[in-house]
């Protein structure tokens, strides 16, 4: 028989390796309404108390055709991808989709894909750019209660407090449960794969929420009951820094090539998982607060350098050796970030690589050789 | 073909010739030597973004700079590839918007053009136009270590919402407040009514220039009002912007009375989308003409003008907050499609031609949809030209020609 933590962890590989299969199962069983998103400032919290899965869309990385006709090549394969599996009909489980404004492409896929998608439900949250003013404060809620508002027109429901306040707290614990699976991690490496922290991530935005909060508490404890003692290895810490990851082979290859990824700044990693929310009597204004007070993506803004600022904190935290950039090719935001980055490592001597990811990750032979050669340097 | 025979063929040449660009050119020479000898003057230079709103900064008599428009000189004087490049070596992207890395790296190397920018003691960045300028102005701020206002316009996807609307009015005050503090002093409000009345008009009379290719034939082309845009860009609400178009309107209305056509023998009308390839303006000029196709109106130029109707001159502050809100490139392109079939009947167009700009993804991604909604809707051919704006690297001239000359030959069939 199976560990409990091994069958747990078997079950998110499943869910992350099929995340369709399993949405398509879950409405099935559960007559749950399943909403699709983009990015980590959809406020998930929202569509958790309209009884809506959130799921989240990873694109496709198989033979783009059908969004050819609607996207240019110079566009991320995000984008183009997500846009692919909504014409192919890959998605025909979900009700809808909610889009926040992040990026150039984005805001225009949502117009392409409400034109096009043939989706009943299509949201768009134009969240403030800037995080750091009083009045972008102020709009942030105003935006948020107008999702609210939007989902209650085009579910036909009532989103009440009460509900919002029990999601919130549902999203508190998962998200905390995600950071000391994280701190685990990077303090006893050997106690379970990265890959398999990558898998409970993407399980963490698809599965149904409360089964998954679940899961993930009861994993966390039979992982911290395991005999796996703090040895300081001679394995290079890794740290990964970009958008969003869909590539579980790039832990393998770096794990083969001597390296341990132990932390990371991802927009399907850290980033989704940290920032708590306060419990008060305001949850819109609490909602607020976390994307405001939360660590910044590269499409929004909170200062010239808190991007910087906080990698740097991060490295020297968890005793990182070098960072890996991961990078959607197209993706401007994160490009034009780079330069900055690297130069802020670079002052303090922390080495970092960047790799681009076209359609498809670079054959498995070459990104061996690049992280070997990277990991032997550090 | 010889010099001479060009001649023979051409007599009307000289009377093609708008005399307004030796004017035009001296005000531009004028701007950039203030600009860069603002610190000598005394006065403050502020970077701004092609869409952002430069009347509060005349009214504090602050000289505005802008990055974009001295990316298009990088342009069409062709040395976009080697600063791209420059910026490629620093670490930035190949895929970036070519405007912004040549900018980067001009700002590194003290080249291009004029060689480099005048420094900027503040920045100015509206989102209105891309989340491209965000990042750019982030970049700059940390080079030149100064601080950068961030007017944020939310992008409209069906409607501006009321929310939206109360977010950019109040920033509308922060930024007043902002630049007040930069330079010591309070606004006047009464020199900044008559600067937005000045914008108002300098709007109207270039919306009017913009009005003449309407008559057939055209006295004027798109690739023409490409250069002519500079003011309207970088010195509007100026007394100096209001005379040289009140200049250039006239001189149009006398084409019109005498019947010159900017192509000799126009038999084609065509509208243009997105930004120019500024390194192939003459050549695309050229080839264009040579069908004796006259590209009449373009949705770039028309942006800033194309929010007239949400201004009101005498609550210009209040009102300002709809109109950069409201821009062509701000909005979702089943919005734009209005904007554009009312152009096309306007300047009675028989295609359209689009820019698909590498560089500019707002721009761009969206125009495959808007191509079939003007075919379906509208009736006329498009052509889809596959290019950047500055970055020659991404312009395959004989493809293109090519596909120019199909494209014409449906039109003519
Ligand atoms: S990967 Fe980059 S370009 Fe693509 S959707 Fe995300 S932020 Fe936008
Ligand atoms: S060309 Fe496009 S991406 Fe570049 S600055 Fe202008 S609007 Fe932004």
């Amino acid at each position: 028989m199976m560990n409990p933590q091994d069958e747990i962890l078997k079950k998110f590989q499943t869910v992350s390796e099929n995340p369709h299969e399993y949405a398509r199962s879950i409405k099935e069983q559960t007559g749950k309404k399943i909403i699709g998103f983009f990015c980590s400032y959809t406020p998930e919290e929202l569509l958790q108390a309209a009884g809506v899965v959130p799921f989240r869309l990873f694109g496709t990385a198989r033979d783009i055709e059908l969004a050819e006709s609607h996207l240019q090549s110079y566009c991320c394969s995000l984008v183009r991808g997500g846009l692919e599996d909504a014409l192919r009909g890959r998605l025909d489980f979900m009700e809808g989709t909610v889009f926040p404004h992040t990026c150039d492409s984005i805001q225009r896929l949502s117009d392409i894909w409400r034109l096009n998608a043939g989706f009943d439900v299509h949201i768009d949250a134009v969240m403030p750019v800037k995080l750091n003013t009083p009045s972008a404060r102020k709009y942030m809620v105003d935006v948020l209660a107008g999702v609210r508002k939007d989902l209650e027109k085009s579910l036909n429901i009532t989103i009440t407090d009460h509900a919002i306040s029990e999601s919130i707290e549902l999203y508190n614990r998962i998200r905390s449960s995600l950071l000391s699976l994280y701190r685990m991690r990077s303090r006893k490496p050997a106690v379970i794969p990265q890959s398999a922290v990558y898998h409970t991530m993407k399980a963490a935005m698809v599965m149904d929420r409360a089964e998954f909060a679940k899961d993930l508490e009861a994993l966390v404890a039979s992982l911290e009951k395991l005999p796996v003692k703090d040895v300081e290895t001679v394995r290079k810490r890794i740290m990964l820094s970009g958008g969003i990851c869909n590539q579980p082979d790039i832990y393998k290859i770096i794990d083969k090539a001597g390296g341990e990824v132990v932390w990371d700044d991802l927009c399907t990693g850290l980033r989704y998982a940290a920032g708590f929310i306060e419990e008060s009597n305001q949850p819109i204004e609490a909602l607020a607060n976390r994307y405001t007070r939360r660590i910044v993506c590269p499409a929004k803004h909170a200062s010239i350098t808190a991007r910087g600022e906080s990698l740097l904190a991060e490295v020297h935290k968890q005793k990182i050796d070098g960072v890996v950039f991961l990078h959607l090719k197209f993706c401007d935001p994160h490009a034009f970030d780079y330069p900055y980055l690297k130069d802020f490592l670079g002052r303090e001597n922390v080495p970092s690589m960047l790799l681009e990811i076209e359609e498809q990750a670079p054959p498995e032979g070459q990104l061996r050789t690049r992280f070997e050669t990277f990991i032997d340097m550090l | 073909m010889s010099d001479m025979n060009k001649k023979t063929v051409d007599p009307g040449k000289d009377n093609r010739k708008i005399k307004s660009v030796s004017r035009m050119k001296e005000i531009m020479t004028h701007y950039y030597i203030d600009a860069k000898t603002a610190r000598e003057s005394g006065k403050k230079v502020a970077w701004i973004t092609s869409g952002g709103p430069v009347e509060p900064l005349i009214a504090m008599d602050v000289i505005p700079v802008y990055p974009e428009n001295h990316g298009a000189m990088v342009g069409a004087s062709k040395m976009g590839v080697d600063l791209c490049q420059k910026a490629e070596e620093m670490g930035y992207s190949s895929d970036l918007c070519s405007y912004a890395r040549a900018d980067i790296a001009c700002a590194a190397t003290q080249g291009g053009p004029i060689g480099g920018l005048p420094e900027p003691d503040f920045l100015v960045c509206c989102n209105n136009i891309c989340g491209t300028v965000l990042k750019w102005y982030e970049v700059a701020a940390r080079y030149y270590k100064v601080p950068l206002f961030i007017l944020d316009t939310p992008f409209i996807h069906r409607e501006m919402r009321k929310e939206a609307q109360q977010y950019v009015m109040s920033q509308i005050e922060e930024y007043i407040a902002f630049l007040e503090a930069q330079c010591g002093r309070k606004m006047d409000y009464d020199r900044m009514t008559d600067v937005g009345r000045l914008a108002v008009e300098g709007l109207r009379l270039w919306q009017a220039v913009l009005d003449t290719a309407a008559h057939k034939p055209s006295p004027i082309t798109a690739f023409d009002l490409f250069f002519h845009l500079g003011l309207i860009v970088t010195l509007r609400g100026t007394q100096v912007t209001v005379d040289y178009y009140q200049g250039l309107l006239d001189e149009m209305n006398e084409r019109i009375a005498n019947n010159i056509a900017m192509v000799p023998g126009e038999k084609y009308r065509l509208l243009w989308d997105n930004l120019p390839v500024w390194y192939k303006t003459r050549w695309l000029s050229d080839k264009f003409a040579s069908h004796k196709a006259c590209l009449v109106a373009d949705t770039y130029t028309s942006a800033w003008s194309g929010v007239l109707p949400l201004i009101d001159e005498d609550r210009f502050l209040e009102t300002m907050s709809l109109s950069y809100s409201q821009v062509y490139i701000n909005i979702s392109h089943d919005m734009m499609i209005d904007k554009l079939s009312e152009m096309i009947r306007k300047y009675d167009a028989d295609g359209l031609v689009m820019h698909s700009n590498r560089s500019c993804k707002p721009y761009s991604l969206g125009q495959y949809d808007l191509q079939k909604m003007v075919m379906e809707q509208l009736g006329i051919p498009t052509l889809i030209i596959e290019a950047d704006m500055v970055d020659e690297r991404h312009f395959a001239e004989s493809q293109i020609e090519t596909r120019i000359d199909a494209f014409m030959e449906t039109l003519k069939s």
